[in-house]
């Protein structure tokens, strides 16, 4: 599927994401580097669409536009139905405040905070006490499996843990975009799958998205849609079945 | 936020502690460097403050502070008296004096010469003898640290006869007294006996200690006084802070501790600010993750905020808190001056105030201008 001239809706799904003749450049004269060269992708809701290519192509900083952490050079970049070129920083503050999630390689949890502190804390952020957060975190996390944990810091949980954790964090405000950045490179091949078989089952939902950025050919078989990234463009969409790895089993 | 804020800071125990002892250090250096200056004042003013009862002090008009002693001729003790509001007024003889001890050893002495017959300016502290012993012949009355200084580990001994001027002096009395800034015994006589055990000078009056009536305002009377006489006239607290300013301009004390001082901010401030840059940087992706995840600017700013300030209330309670024992401890066991007025706490906090925004000032650049989309960087 050719991801350009794509309307807003398709095959009777809106979509959730529409990027039309996106540029990014950093620096400038001779140190100008073009990220991304005129891109267009819609992500539909309902749907995981996976952003994968080689180191450098660009789905970094595609998917960071997507998220409202970064600014275009050009083009358009319309999410849930927001424009985020025309919005205001502190628009785009509490537009990611609301409706974006994210799960990150790292993690970046909050080494301080335990298990359940670490979940809440987008809802800390949107202002709520601290108890009712943690409890509404707890909640989530008892779903994710990881009820036993709670007051466990992140050095104290294993990797797959703490991304479980991470998830929870991206989820537990109900976000209807959720990003995620290489979310199974640091784990097993069985933590790996566990991770994307959550994300599937609790982030896409009718009116949910997901954009998972990946190296990892194991995680593909997840996906609806995947979406190939060279050198600042999208090559090609394909849609599912993909095929995978040993993480499926 | 302020929570996670809080969290994140003591998470880091190491550089937690790092940035309270920078902030301790300097509140500590601070805190105590004052108080020792504000012990050497207080002890320029001491002799002062320990003559009770007169509220307005006349000396020569070049006097520059208390012992800055220029004589008045005698006379003027009655020009004094005749000016209008002038509710009385007396003698008062301030000079240091040569001792010649039983022991054939010589010791330097403040000798202060009270009004022969109201005593004006006697010490409050008399624990031995008493005020009234002082018009029996010869008599003195000496300062505690004074005759210990003299007579160390020997007991307290009414009766014993010194010589100043080749005149015979017999302590009568021991007194509490405040220590002074030369740190020599003190001794206490009547006006008379003074001037015979100074040496012999044609003007021997140091200053007239008077008052004013009831219901003319001491400022006023040493207007008159001045305009009236040509002396210099001023009340109690005035003649104070005209030593103390003296002390302050014209010796290098202050700029010696002043030195200290600011070698304790700058170092206080190095320390704290760069370990809480260090911490910054070390969560940088966390603060970034918080900003990725919709915490504004402000709110990260507020943290950021909020953490120095924690890291300035404890450093500086511990470090004026360690100030503060140590001058208990010296001033109990060592001569060491030690005074510490809400005005040193005060300036200390404003110390600490100014080292934790300015060690803070780099970390919230670097937060505010970090890209929230660094979290998607490896």
């Amino acid at each position: 599927m050719s991801m350009s001239g794509m309307s807003i809706e398709r095959d009777g799904r809106e979509a959730a994401v529409r990027v039309r003749g996106v540029t990014k450049e950093f620096g400038s004269g001779g140190s100008l580097t073009k990220a991304l060269r005129g891109v267009d992708l819609d992500v539909p809701y309902g749907e995981m669409v996976m952003l994968i290519g080689p180191s450098g192509c660009g789905k970094t900083t595609l998917v960071s536009i997507v998220a409202g952490t970064l600014e275009p050079t050009t083009g358009d970049v319309i999410v849930l139905g927001k424009d985020l070129v025309a919005m205001s920083n502190g628009a785009k503050v509490r537009f990611r405040r609301e409706n974006v999630g994210f799960v990150f390689q790292a993690y970046n949890l909050l080494p301080a905070l335990t298990a359940a502190e670490n979940a809440a804390v987008p809802l800390l952020i949107a202002g709520w006490r601290r108890a009712k957060a943690v409890a509404a975190a707890s909640d989530v996390l008892d779903t994710l499996g990881l009820g036993h944990r709670l007051t466990s810091l992140p050095s104290e949980l294993s990797g797959g843990e703490q991304q479980r954790v991470a998830i929870a964090r991206a989820i537990v405000h109900e976000p209807r975009l959720l990003v995620c950045d290489e979310p199974t490179s640091a784990l097993d091949a069985e933590n790996g799958r566990i991770t994307m078989e959550l994300i599937q089952r609790i982030a896409v939902q009718p009116d949910r998205a997901v954009i998972v950025v990946t190296h990892d050919s194991r995680a593909y078989a997840f996906a609806d849609r995947i979406a190939s990234m060279e050198d600042g463009r999208i090559d090609s969409v394909s849609t599912g079945p993909h095929q995978s790895d040993p993480m499926v089993p | 936020m302020l929570w996670i804020a809080w969290k994140m800071l003591i998470g880091n125990r190491v550089k937690y502690l790092g940035i309270v002892f920078g902030v301790v250090f300097a509140a500590l250096l601070i805190a105590q460097q004052s108080s020792i200056f504000c012990g050497l004042m207080s002890l320029t003013i001491s002799q002062i403050r320990d003559v009770e009862g007169p509220g307005i002090w006349v000396m020569d008009a070049n006097v520059q502070f208390v012992d800055d002693v220029k004589p008045l001729a005698d006379t003027e003790l009655f020009r004094v008296k005749g000016v209008p509001g002038v509710e009385w007024a007396v003698r008062f003889y301030k000079g240091i004096a040569r001792a010649r001890l039983e022991e054939g050893t010589y010791e330097q002495m403040i000798l202060l010469g009270l009004d022969d017959a109201t005593l004006v300016g006697a010490p409050a502290g008399v624990f031995l003898g008493s005020i009234a012993d002082l018009r029996k012949p010869d008599a003195v009355i000496m300062d505690d640290a004074g005759y210990r200084r003299i007579w160390p580990g020997e007991p307290y001994r009414l009766g014993r006869v010194f010589e100043m001027n080749d005149r015979r002096a017999v302590i009568v009395g021991l007194t509490k007294a405040s220590r002074t800034f030369q740190s020599f015994p003190i001794v206490y006589t009547r006006y008379s006996q003074a001037v015979r055990f100074a040496p012999a000078e044609r003007k021997v009056l140091s200053f007239i200690l008077a008052d004013a009536a009831p219901g003319v305002p001491a400022e006023e009377v040493c207007r008159r006084i001045e305009a009236q006489t040509g002396l210099q006239a001023v009340t109690r607290e005035a003649f104070i802070w005209k030593t103390i300013r003296y002390y302050l301009a014209k010796t290098g004390i202050p700029v010696n501790f002043a030195i200290t001082v600011l070698l304790g901010f700058l170092v206080g401030t190095a320390i704290a600010g760069q370990t809480f840059y260090l911490f910054t940087v070390e969560n940088i992706r966390q603060f970034g993750a918080l900003k990725a995840m919709g915490t504004s600017n402000a709110t990260i700013l507020g943290m950021v905020l909020f953490q120095a300030m924690q890291v300035g209330l404890i450093g500086y309670g511990v470090g004026v808190g360690l100030a503060a024992l140590f001058g208990w401890v010296v001033r109990s066991a060592s001569k060491l001056a030690f005074f510490m007025p809400w005005q040193v706490l005060a300036i200390t906090a404003a110390a600490v105030f100014v080292i934790v925004l300015l060690a803070s000032l780099l970390s919230i650049r670097r937060v505010l201008t970090v890209d929230p989309a660094i979290v998607f960087r490896g």
